[in-house]
């Protein structure tokens, strides 16, 4: 490979990561609120209010790190309510999960005014880890990030490890495939819900704050531009387990990239056509996830989106 | 025996419209093996989801070794002493026997030790003749296995008390014999055991003493060796009960149904019928034995035409139908009825008129057009609802609010005023009190001496052995066994339920005398 090449691929790998960054915090937590049962649509809300929330701290505070945290827990904070409309008065989790996403748009819309058209000065710094990035290649794609990259990594192998070998784990799978058999054997439901709801909130929160804080740093209305509904998709395609996350949300990513590599570069392809790829992605992986999971009742959280209560029969 | 261990007091517990316990007395003695006997709907499962923390008695108090408690949850129970072992087994599928071995238990540590716990099993499974792999996933074991990984689970929790709800419904009756070889072996250790059941030969088999309940209200508790089968049985039902169904000799008719060589995948994908090969006559009622998940539910969908037949060959009276859709096997003259009557033979939220012109809603005089003629669907259901019996409140009503018997009555009104030639029924009364029953069972009679072919697939042996007039016995997706009813012997048949024996002189029609 011809040096510039090389370099423009390290270049390209790298952009891979941190655009797939976006979609791997949400993907995370909706695989772990959806392995306890609970559908939420309404990823695409609570990213743009971690998004929003993310962006003004920073750009009000000029602390980047304690922005990021803000608008996990903004995100944290929107998926309580739906977990109230879903756990507590057992709601219609599509239709509150959808209100939540139109509720989250029309928030920031409203409140982003005053930001729309800013930039951040400063977007989230690099850290390089020693050793690890001297690895030839891979270290350089993976290792010459950020802090936030760095703590999605720790979170797949984190979840992965909660889910299949802890306590915890076997009481949020069992609240999602059974729960009056979780019920019975004395596991409160409700609690387990309600926190695992809550986390896929901090993560949605977390993604879309990555974004402003990083990717994007300027303002814009629906900045997030469906990336939570591609990330719901993306669920499907990990069969709810998250190290094949990160296939998922890396391939995205890595279309992203190209998309703008591409437009940099100025190609005759129309710009709108280029960004609709990732879409058109999200569809192939979809019909291949879902050739995949052919022995379905494998992969599915039977209880999803099914409201508990003790007494009904 | 010994001492009083837990007593429940004037309980009582309404539900929408049924008082499912009216002031329950009930207690148990350290050592014993209490029976609480009593119809479908008694209020049986009730009063035990109460001591198991699940339901909340509306009245009454519960009292453990003498001290008053207050059972909110099955935590709670656990903690108690208390263990519960579900009809439908409160088992999650897709975890290993270990994951749900240890799932909810608080003690616990936050990373699982998975060999220390292997262990653990291994010694309860040792001790109490339980053999399991700890690391199988449930979905991949027999009912009866299940049920062992129960019975572990509520030894592993360590509890005095345990209770089971129709524990042998589901088994064999050599597996039931197994089990109470186990129960037996938890009395000797001190343990108290609850036993629910609605046979009458078993509950005098393993019982010390019996409660029976009837529409919610205690009838009585008596001792085993102070009372005999055909008082119990008075007292279940509040009268004298039928042990046996008047039979007309058989007429045997043509041929109707053969089945070729026929094979399926169940839900799983997994090869569920394996070659099966049988054939039914007119005027003959064919049952189909076996434990439950031997193919027999997939069975019947190909025939009916709800599951692909992945090869073999279905014919009805000579015609090829083969994976023909369930409108075009409908008209070759084949009827069903379903094993799960809310789910498959009704629409819960439509109302009785809608559910019951659903063979016939496109033909005259009810389809006018477009247009449906509601006069003549109400005039029609009116019909069946004289004929069959049937009990509704309003003919509007949607009919998930029926009994299960009501239920079962205008599927089989529906179904039979279709005239099939050949009727599919799978579990007809299971769930049904005794006079539901009855009602249906001569109901299958009387078509089968009106000249219909019936294929009868039923987990109650009793039930198969008193109107079949040929049995089969599936085992793992193949006929292992076929006897006629003269020579049909019950432990033979569970044998051959088991997998144990088989009968190999088995191709179709040798057993046939025509
Ligand atoms: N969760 C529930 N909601 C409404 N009705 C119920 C519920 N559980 C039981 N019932 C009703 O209470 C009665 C007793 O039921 P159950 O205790 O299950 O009887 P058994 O176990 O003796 O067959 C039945 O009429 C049943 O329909
Ligand atoms: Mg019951």
């Amino acid at each position: 490979m011809r040096p510039d090449a090389y370099a423009i691929t390290i270049i390209l790998l790298a952009a891979t990561v941190e655009s797939g960054t976006i979609l791997l915090f949400p993907i995370i937590g909706e695989i772990l609120t959806e392995r306890s049962g609970i559908l939420n649509l309404g990823i695409e809300g609570m990213m743009i209010i971690g998004a929003l929330v993310g962006f003004a701290t920073a750009f009000i505070t000029g602390q980047i790190y304690w922005a990021f945290f803000m608008g996990m827990l903004a995100g944290g904070l929107a998926s309580l309510i739906h977990a109230f409309i879903s756990i507590t008065l057992r709601g219609n989790q599509v239709v509150s999960g959808l209100a939540l996403s139109i509720f989250g748009l029309g928030v920031t819309n409203f409140y982003g005014q005053e930001f729309v058209n800013l930039q951040l000065a400063h977007t989230v710094p690099q850290v390089i880890i020693p050793g690890l990035s001297q690895i030839p290649f891979f270290g350089s794609i993976l290792f010459k990030q950020d802090y936030m990259v760095y703590l999605s990594y720790i979170l797949v192998i984190i979840t992965w490890f909660i889910l299949f070998k802890t306590k915890t784990g076997i009481q949020l799978r069992a609240v999602g495939q059974n729960a009056q058999a979780a019920d019975a054997m004395g596991v409160n439901v409700y609690k387990v819900r309600y926190f695992w709801t809550f986390f896929g909130g901090l993560m949605a929160g977390a993604g879309g704050a990555y974004l402003t804080l990083n990717c994007a740093p300027f303002w814009l209305d629906g900045i997030t531009a469906g990336r939570g509904w591609v990330a719901i998709a993306l669920v499907i395609f990990a069969r709810w387990n998250p190290p094949y996350a990160l296939i998922g949300a890396y391939l995205f990513g890595a279309i992203n990239a190209l998309q703008f590599q591409l437009q940099s570069m100025g190609t005759t392809i129309p710009s709108a056509l280029l960004s609709m790829q990732p879409y058109f992605l999200t569809f192939i992986l979809i019909i291949v996830a879902t050739l995949l999971v052919k022995a379905k009742h494998i992969g599915v959280p039977k209880e999803l989106g099914i409201p508990y209560a003790r007494e009904e029969k | 025996m010994g001492e009083i261990v837990l007593q429940a007091k004037n309980i009582s517990k309404h539900f929408p419209g049924v008082l499912a316990n009216d002031h329950i007395n009930f207690d148990l003695r350290k050592g014993e093996i209490h029976t609480l006997l009593g119809e479908n709907g008694a209020g049986k499962t009730t009063l035990m989801n109460i001591l198991d923390g699940i339901y909340y008695p509306d009245e009454g108090e519960i009292y453990l070794n003498g001290k008053k408690v207050d059972i909110r949850s099955p935590f709670e129970a656990t903690k108690n002493g208390i263990g519960m072992i579900h009809q439908h087994f409160m088992l999650v599928d897709t975890l290993t026997v270990l994951e749900n071995v240890v799932l909810g238990l608080e003690s616990q540590g936050f990373y699982l030790d998975k060999k220390n716990i292997s262990e653990k099993i291994a010694e309860i499974s040792k001790n109490y003749n339980l053999d399991i792999n700890p690391y199988a996933k449930i979905w991949q074991l027999s009912v009866g296995e299940q049920q062992r990984v129960e019975i572990i689970k509520t030894l592993f929790r360590g509890v005095k008390i345990l209770i089971m709800d129709e524990p042998t419904a589901v088994l064999t009756p050599q597996e039931a014999d197994s089990l109470f070889k186990i129960l037996r072996r938890m009395i000797k250790e001190d343990k108290s055991i609850i036993f629910i059941s609605h046979k009458l030969d078993e509950v005098m088999k393993i019982s010390d003493r019996i409660t029976v309940l009837r529409k919610g209200k205690l009838v009585g508790t008596v001792d085993k060796k102070e009372i005999n089968q055909k008082e119990l049985a008075k007292m279940m039902v509040g009268r004298e009960v039928l042990f046996r169904l008047d039979r007309n000799p058989i007429r045997r008719k043509g041929e109707v149904l053969k089945i070729e060589d026929l094979e399926t995948h169940n839900d799983k994908g997994i090869k569920i019928l394996k070659g099966v090969n049988f054939s039914i006559h007119g005027g003959e009622i064919f049952g189909l034995a076996g434990v439950s998940g031997n193919g027999q539910k997939e069975l019947a969908e190909v025939i009916v035409g709800l599951r692909r037949a992945i090869a073999g060959k279905v014919y009805i009276k000579g015609e090829e139908v083969t994976n023909l859709c369930p409108k075009a096997i409908t008209k070759e003259g084949t009827n069903y009825i379903p094993p799960d009557r809310l789910k498959v033979g009704l629409v819960p939220n439509l109302s009785t008129v809608e559910n019951a012109i659903l063979r016939r809603y496109d033909r005259e005089p009810i389809s006018r057009g477009i247009f449906l003629n509601y006069e003549e669907a109400a005039k029609y259901t009116r019909e069946l609802i004289k004929q069959f019996n049937i009990m509704v409140p309003r003919e509007n009503v949607p009919v998930k609010f029926l009994s299960g018997g009501n239920l079962q009555k205008l599927i089989l009104a529906r179904e039979i005023r279709e005239e099939p030639a050949l009727l599919i029924a799978v579990h007809p009364s299971r769930g049904l009190d005794v006079g539901a029953t009855e009602f249906i069972r001569k109901k299958l009679l009387e078509e089968r001496d009106q000249g219909v072919a019936i294929l009868l697939i039923s987990e109650d042996l009793e039930e198969l052995l008193m109107i079949s007039d040929r049995i089969g016995v599936i085992y793992e997706g193949e006929i292992v066994g076929m006897v006629d009813i003269d020579s049909a012997n019950i432990n033979e048949i569970g044998l051959m339920m088991a997998g144990v024996h088989k009968n190999p002189l088995l191709k179709g029609e040798e057993n046939v005398k025509v």
